[in-house]
C-alpha cells in the first residue's frame, strides 16, 4: 500500500461516512417500522426528531460521497509517476483493477445521493414528511453500496505496488482492441459528432419543451433524454473530444484532460456534464410524486429551476467541448 | 436571504460565547497545523528534489560487487557507446570527504565541464589540478571565500592545498551547498583513484523512450552493473517522500482523536444559557430544521477559522522558520544537512486534503450532540 495523504483522507472520509451511515440506516429502520404520521404518541414525536438526526447525517456523508468522487479522481492521477508506464489516472487504476470498481461505485453513488439529498430538501419542507418510507427504504440500499465502495478503496490502496508495470492509457485507449474502452476509441469521429450534436440538440429541445409544458411526458422524455446524453457524451469525449484537446488523432484518454498540462480542462467538462444531466433528470423521476397534494407546489415551483440549469449546464458543457473543436489548430482532414 | 440571516445569528451566537469558542478553534487550528506542516513540507522538499534531480542524467550505470556500489571499469564504456541510440557516455568521479574541522561532511566531484543547473555566483570553474569550485555550505564552514586556500587531507593523510576559484550558488542551494568541485585529475588523485576506474558512468539516451530498452541491454552486456533510469530516482523519491508523509500523518491522527473527544465535550456540554436560547428560538417559531442549520453554519465558522488559522501557522512554520519541529523526521538520515529556504508553495490539492482530514471528524463528532440541542423541547426548557 502506498501511504499517501491523499489515500489517507479517503480512506479515513469513507470509514468515518460509513460508520455514521450505518447507525443512519439502524435509526432509519426504527423509523421505517414505527412510522405513522397520525399518531400524536410519543413514539412518533421521538421519531420525527430522529428523522433529522438522520437527515442531517445523511446530508454529510452524500455530501462527502460527492467530493470524494473528485478527490479519487485526483488522488488516482497523482499517483500515476509510481507506476512504470502510467501516465495518467488510466495507469493508476490498472494497477489494480479494484480501482475501476471504486471510480463506477463512485459515479453511481455521487449521482444516487444527490438524488436523496434533493427528496430530502423536498420532504422536510412538506408539512406532511411525505416521502419519509421511500427516502429511507432508498437509504438501505445505498448504504450497503458506500460499504462496497469502502472495501473497494481499501482493496484498490492496499494493492497497489508501485514497482508494478501497467499498460498506459496509450495501449488501453488504443483503437485496435477488443475492451469496451478501445471500442469506444475506435468510433469513427465525424459520424459520432453528428450523433453528439445531434442529441444534444434534441437533449435541449426537450428542456426547452418543459419549460413551456407542464407536461408529464415531456419530464420523463427529458429524464430519458439526459441519461441518453450521458452515455453519448462520454463516448464522445473518448471519441472525438479528447483528440481534439490534446490534438492528437491517436490519443484517447479521458482522464489526461485532467491534468495540468490541459489546463485541468476535464474538471469543468465532467461537472457541467454530470449537473447538467442531473438536473434534466430530476423533474421525470419527481413528476410521479406530484399526486402526492403538499408535494405538489413544491415540485411545481423548483422544476422550472431544475430545468434551467439542466438547459444552462448542457450548453456550458457544449461550449467547453465544442472550444477545442472550433477554435482549435487542430483539424480532422485527411482523417476518416 | 433567509441562509444569510441564519448565518448572521451564528455568527453572532459564537461572538457571544467567544472564549469558550475561541479555545475549541485554538485547539483545532493546532491540530491542523501540525497536519498541513507535514504536507507543506514534504511536497516543498518533493519540488527540491524534483528541481534538483531536473537536470540529473537519464541513465547512470553503476558497478555492483557483492551487493554494494563499487568503481566500475573505464572500459565498460566503449561497449556500452556501441549500443544503437546511445549519445555521449562519460565517466563521473565522486566521492564524499568528512571534514573533522567543521565536523560535516562534503560532496566532492571531478568535472569535464561546467554542470548545467548550478549558477557561479563568484569566480570561475576549476581548469587546473590545485583549483576548486566550492558551495556556499563549505565556504561557511571553512570560513574561506574567493581566492582563499580550502586545506584538505587526502587518502594518504597528507594535506592538500586548493585554491578556491570561484564559489557557487543554484536555482535551489540544496545541490551545491556541500559541494567541492575540481578538475578530473584533481579528485583522481586526491582519492587515489585507480587507473581506468571511475565511480559511475552517465550514459546520454537519445529518445527518451528508448531509456528502458538501453537499460536492459547494458544489463545483458554487462552483468554486474547496476542501470538506473532518472525516473526511477524520482519515483523512488515520490514513494519515499508520500511514505514519510503518510506515516507522520498516521502517527499525528492521535493528535485528531484527541481534538475529535474535544470536539465532542465542547458540543456536547451544551449551558443552561444555550439551551435558553435554542428554546426561545424554538418558541418564536425557529423550527428543528433551521436550529440544525444554525448549527451547521456555527460548525461551518468554526472549521472554516480554524482551517484558516491552521494554514497560516503551518506555512508560516515551514517557510518562514523552516519547520524546525518537522525536519529531523522528515528531511532524512543526514544530521548535517544544509540550511536551505524552502519555496514557498501552496497547492489546493493539499489543502482539499488537509480540510477533509480535520473538517470530516470534526463534523461526525459534533452531528449527534448539535441535533440532541436542536429537539430541545421549548416548554421543557422555559419550565427549568
Amino acid at each position: 500500500m502506498i501511504l499517501h495523504p491523499g489515500i489517507l483522507a479517503l480512506l479515513a472520509g469513507s470509514v468515518i461516512t460509513f460508520a455514521m451511515l450505518l447507525y443512519a440506516a439502524g435509526t432509519g429502520i426504527q423509523i421505517l417500522r414505527g412510522w405513522d404520521f397520525t399518531s400524536s404518541s410519543e413514539r412518533q414525536l421521538l421519531l420525527e426528531r430522529k428523522t433529522f438526526l438522520v437527515s442531517t447525517i445523511v446530508n454529510y456523508t452524500f455530501g462527502f460521497q460527492i467530493l470524494s468522487l473528485l478527490l479519487f479522481l485526483y488522488t488516482a492521477d497523482r499517483l500515476h509517476p509510481q507506476f512504470v508506464g502510467a501516465m495518467c489516472a488510466t495507469g493508476s487504476l490498472n494497477a489494480n483493477p479494484a480501482g475501476w470498481n471504486v471510480l463506477f461505485l463512485k459515479i453511481i453513488l455521487g449521482f444516487a445521493s444527490a438524488f436523496w439529498i434533493t427528496g430530502n430538501i423536498l420532504d422536510q419542507r412538506a408539512e406532511d414528511f411525505p416521502l419519509v418510507r421511500p427516502k429511507y427504504t432508498a437509504l438501505l440500499f445505498l448504504t450497503p453500496l458506500v460499504g462496497l465502495d469502502l472495501y473497494f478503496q481499501l482493496r484498490y490502496f492496499t494493492g497497489l505496488h508501485p514497482e508494478v508495470i501497467t499498460s498506459c492509457c496509450g495501449s488501453l485507449f488504443s483503437e485496435r482492441g477488443f475492451t469496451i474502452a478501445s471500442g469506444l476509441a475506435a468510433l469513427p469521429p465525424r459520424p459520432m459528432m453528428r450523433l453528439f450534436y445531434g442529441t444534444l440538440l434534441a437533449d435541449l429541445g426537450v428542456a426547452l419543451l418543459c419549460l413551456k409544458s407542464s407536461s408529464g411526458t415531456s419530464r420523463i422524455l427529458l429524464a430519458l433524454f439526459s441519461v441518453v446524453t450521458f452515455f453519448v457524451a462520454i463516448a464522445s469525449i473518448v471519441s472525438f473530444v479528447s483528440i481534439y484537446i490534446y490534438e492528437l488523432p491517436s490519443h484517447h484518454c479521458p482522464f489526461d484532460i485532467l491534468q495540468q498540462g490541459y489546463d485541468f480542462v476535464g474538471y469543468p467538462i465532467y461537472l457541467t456534464l454530470f449537473g447538467g444531466v442531473f438536473f434534466g433528470i430530476l423533474p421525470g423521476l419527481f413528476h410521479p410524486m406530484k399526486k402526492i397534494a403538499t408535494l405538489q407546489g413544491l415540485i411545481e415551483g423548483t422544476e422550472q429551476k431544475w430545468i434551467l440549469l439542466s438547459i444552462l449546464l448542457i450548453c456550458s458543457f457544449v461550449v467547453l467541448c465544442s472550444r477545442p473543436v472550433v477554435f482549435g489548430a487542430f483539424t480532422l482532414q485527411g482523417y476518416r | 436571504m433567509r441562509r444569510l440571516k441564519i448565518l448572521e445569528y451564528a455568527l453572532s451566537s459564537l461572538l457571544r460565547r467567544k472564549y469558550k469558542n475561541l479555545s475549541l478553534v485554538i485547539v483545532y487550528a493546532l491540530t491542523i497545523s501540525i497536519l498541513a506542516s507535514i504536507l507543506f513540507l514534504t511536497h516543498a522538499l518533493k519540488q527540491e528534489a524534483e528541481a534538483v534531480f531536473s537536470d540529473a542524467p537519464n541513465l547512470i550505470v553503476q558497478k555492483l560487487f557483492a551487493g554494494r556500489h563499487d568503481l566500475i571499469s573505464t572500459d565498460d564504456i566503449h561497449l556500452i557507446r556501441k549500443i544503437p541510440g546511445v549519445g555521449d557516455v562519460h565517466p563521473r568521479y565522486w566521492g564524499y570527504y568528512f571534514d573533522a574541522l567543521s565536523q560535516s561532511n562534503y560532496t566532492f566531484m571531478g568535472i569535464r565541464e561546467g554542470l548545467p543547473g548550478l549558477k557561479l555566483v563568484e569566480g570561475q570553474m576549476p581548469a587546473e589540478e590545485g583549483e576548486c569550485t566550492i558551495g556556499r555550505g563549505v565556504a561557511r564552514a571553512q570560513f574561506t571565500g574567493l581566492g582563499d586556500q580550502l586545506v584538505l587531507i587526502d587518502s594518504r593523510n597528507k594535506s592538500v592545498k586548493f585554491r578556491i576559484v570561484g564559489i557557487f550558488d543554484a536555482a535551489s542551494n540544496l545541490l551545491s551547498n556541500d559541494l567541492v568541485l575540481m578538475t578530473r585529475k584533481g579528485i583522481q588523485k586526491f582519492f587515489d583513484f585507480p587507473s581506468n576506474r571511475a565511480t559511475d558512468i552517465v550514459v546520454e539516451v537519445y529518445n527518451p523512450e528508448e531509456i528502458s530498452t538501453v537499460a536492459a541491454k547494458i544489463r545483458k552486456m554487462l552483468p554486474g552493473t547496476r542501470p538506473i533510469a532518472k525516473d526511477e530516482i524520482f519515483r523512488t523519491y515520490d514513494s519515499v517522500f508520500n511514505w514519510r508523509s503518510g506515516m507522520m500523518l498516521t502517527l499525528f491522527s492521535a493528535a485528531l482523536f484527541a481534538f475529535s473527544i474535544l470536539a465532542w465535550d465542547k458540543a456536547t456540554g451544551i449551558s443552561g444559557a444555550e439551551k435558553n436560547e435554542i428554546g426561545i428560538l424554538k418558541a418564536v417559531g425557529w423550527d428543528t430544521a433551521d436550529i440544525l442549520e444554525l448549527k451547521f453554519w456555527e460548525g461551518i465558522v468554526i472549521s472554516f477559522t480554524a482551517l484558516l488559522g491552521g494554514l497560516t501557522a503551518a506555512f508560516v512554520h515551514v517557510f518562514f522558520f523552516n519547520a524546525p519541529l518537522l525536519t529531523p523526521v522528515l528531511k532524512g538520515w543526514s544530521v548535517l544537512f544544509p540550511t536551505f529556504r524552502l519555496t514557498p508553495y501552496i497547492d489546493l490539492y493539499q489543502v482539499f486534503v488537509i480540510a477533509l482530514l480535520t473538517v470530516a471528524p470534526y463534523i461526525a463528532c459534533t452531528v449527534i450532540p448539535s441535533w440532541k440541542a436542536a429537539v430541545t423541547d421549548p416548554e421543557m426548557v422555559m419550565r427549568s
